[in-house]
């Protein structure tokens, strides 16, 4: 394996993802990504400048709808799963940006 | 002595736009609904919906993107911006990174010292908006509303071009006021249609080289923008002069104290991880289409500026205060084309209605008079009916309530008495009345003939011509 993943990449990683890893678990993504990169290393050997640069899979484009209101009241569906609910909302723990 | 330094501000302006239904679901985008009740499976992000783009945000990001002279993108697309916050139910925020669909555009603005400046526009993108948290004062949690989840947004990024806090507010004018003809937006400041984060840092005069920026939110109006430029400018000079560093953070203003706080640490720096979304496919924009939009826009302000002054004979004073507000410059046009005595309008929306909208705290916005109204009015006062003076009193009534003037003349008896034999025996009266001011008169002090004047009014219930008026008086009493 050519690329070697740090200890404070997976950490990091682990943070963005909000996961918690086990070492066991911390091991097996390591060796997962490693894994992945050097994939992309063997893609990046392929001489790729005369390729257009891919969007989407799927040749298809512009699929629009039309600004007409479709919906309405959703709230009791929106709500049928909430684990906690007061007043019409979902009830979160409380978030403070600052 | 502390060097000589220079401000660098770039914006970034937030625009809900006026679409019925969200971005990419049929839900309506109409306010004051109740807690969650314009929601459904794509707007809150449950696993398998599948989102799809509304034509109209695509037209609108196109409008303003062609109102701002910028190059529009032909083959754009959608990115994921990742991200953990309760308000975003996706766990990501469908925007556009790699392809926004306008790029490097430009607005004139006016500056202080009578010149125009160039403000570049890097790009616009289209988006979606977040729910809304409500914080609970008593319990130690937070309600999450997705009404406004999927809401469509533009972001209107500007280059690093201005200077100050007056260029700042120029641009953000001639931009609201571009978007609000277009009728994309409405908007409104204080209720988050529109919103601007500023980019600010500062560097010695001369530098070429830009200094350390730092981000900051929550700027609800033009005063509030003002402010917080004033202080984050103090804010960081003060740090170079003390031989501190600005640290690169998001930092949020509180008016009411006049302060600004980091939001976010070095530490938790941001890392979105944005990727193409797989739900949505590429928008194509043809030239055609291009040239729909561009053959659909609406008169500018410049040119309606213009066009006020040469159609309808205005000043440059009127056209350009009519043409500030959109509503008033609708408000004017309907009205004149009904009365088709234009400067009388223009005096009317400029007189009367400013006063009263500035009296009653009010937006031109919030104007709920119909110009058939104020036309007849206009008409009202034009052929003798009610003199000026009860016009403005009609008027108060016409601006509360949008009655009929016409009817509620009638009504009110507030009809202009051209009776001249009315007239002269309630003046007979009046000089017998006063022998002290006719007297004054006689002996040359001219002006007790305003107190004849305003006595006749007072006993016609105001409802006299005061023009005939003095006539008769100065005739009565020259031959006294």
């Amino acid at each position: 394996m050519a690329n070697i993943i740090s200890d404070e990449t997976i950490a990091y990683v682990g943070i963005l993802a909000k996961l918690e890893l086990s070492e066991e678990e911390k091991e097996r993504a390591r060796k997962d990504m490693g894994e992945m990169l050097d994939y992309i290393d063997q893609l990046n050997e392929l001489d790729t400048s005369a390729v257009e640069p891919m969007s989407h899979v799927f040749p298809v484009n512009n699929v629009f709808r039309e600004d007409v209101v479709t919906n309405g009241d959703g709230r009791n569906d929106t709500l049928a799963n909430a684990p906690f609910k007061k007043d019409g909302g979902f009830e979160v723990p409380k978030t403070v940006t600052g | 002595m502390r060097k000589l330094y220079e401000t660098v501000i770039g914006l970034e302006v937030h625009v809900e736009l006026a679409t019925k239904t969200k971005i990419f679901c049929g839900c309506s985008t109409a306010f004051g609904g109740a807690p969650n009740s314009h929601t459904c499976p794509v707007c809150t992000g449950m696993p398998g919906s599948l989102p799809v783009l509304n034509k109209q945000v695509v037209e609108y990001a196109m409008a303003v993107g062609l109102a701002t002279n910028c190059d529009i993108t032909r083959d754009c697309k959608f990115d994921r911006k990742n991200y953990f916050y309760p308000d975003n139910p996706q766990n990501y925020q469908i925007s556009q990174l790699y392809l926004p669909i306008c790029r490097n555009g430009s607005i004139e603005i006016e500056t202080e010292s009578g010149g125009t400046k160039h403000i570049g526009i890097h790009e616009i993108h289209m988006e979606e908006d977040a729910g809304k948290l409500i914080h609970d004062e008593w319990e130690d949690c937070s309600y999450v509303d997705f009404n406004r989840s999927g809401v469509p947004l533009i972001e209107i990024v500007s280059e690093p071009d201005m200077r100050s806090a007056e260029e700042v507010i120029a641009y953000l004018d001639k931009l609201r006021l571009i978007v609000q003809y277009l009728g994309a937006s409405d908007c409104k400041l204080q209720e988050g249609s529109m919103r601007a984060d500023v980019n600010l840092s500062v560097r010695e005069a001369g530098s070429k080289t830009f200094g350390t920026r730092t981000e900051m939110k929550n700027l609800n109006s033009f005063k509030a923008i003002t402010r917080a430029i004033e202080h984050e400018k103090n804010r960081q000079i003060d740090l170079l002069e003390s031989g501190e560093k600005v640290i690169q953070e998001t930092r949020r203003w509180d008016d009411v104290k006049e302060y600004s706080y980091a939001m976010r640490s070095k530490e938790d720096a941001q890392d979105y991880r944005y990727f193409p979304d797989p739900d949505l496919v590429p928008v194509h924009i043809s030239e055609e289409w291009i040239q729909e939009v561009k053959a659909r826009q609406p008169e500018l302000r410049t040119e309606k500026l213009l066009r006020y002054q040469s159609e309808y004979g205005l000043p440059f004073y009127d056209a350009d205060i009519l043409t500030g507000t959109k509503k008033l410059a609708d408000l004017f046009e309907a009205t004149a084309k009904i009365s088709s005595k234009p400067k009388k309008v223009s005096n009317w929306i400029m007189g009367e209605t400013m006063r009263l909208l500035k009296e009653s705290g009010m937006e031109p916005e919030e104007i709920r008079f119909s110009p058939e109204n104020l036309a007849k009015l206009i008409e009202l006062v034009d052929n003798g009916t009610v003199n000026g003076s009860v016009a403005k009193e009609v008027f108060e009534v016409v601006f509360a309530e949008d009655i009929d003037p016409a009817v509620y003349v009638e009504e009110k008896g507030l009809k202009t008495v051209h009776d001249e034999g009315a007239l002269r025996s309630t003046i007979d009266r009046v000089i017998k009345e006063n022998p002290k001011s006719v007297e004054d008169y006689q002996n040359g002090k001219q002006k007790a003939i305003g107190f004849l004047v305003g006595q006749t009014m007072k006993a016609m219930k105001g409802k006299a011509n005061p023009g005939m008026v003095n006539e008769i008086l100065k005739e009565v009493l020259s031959q006294l």
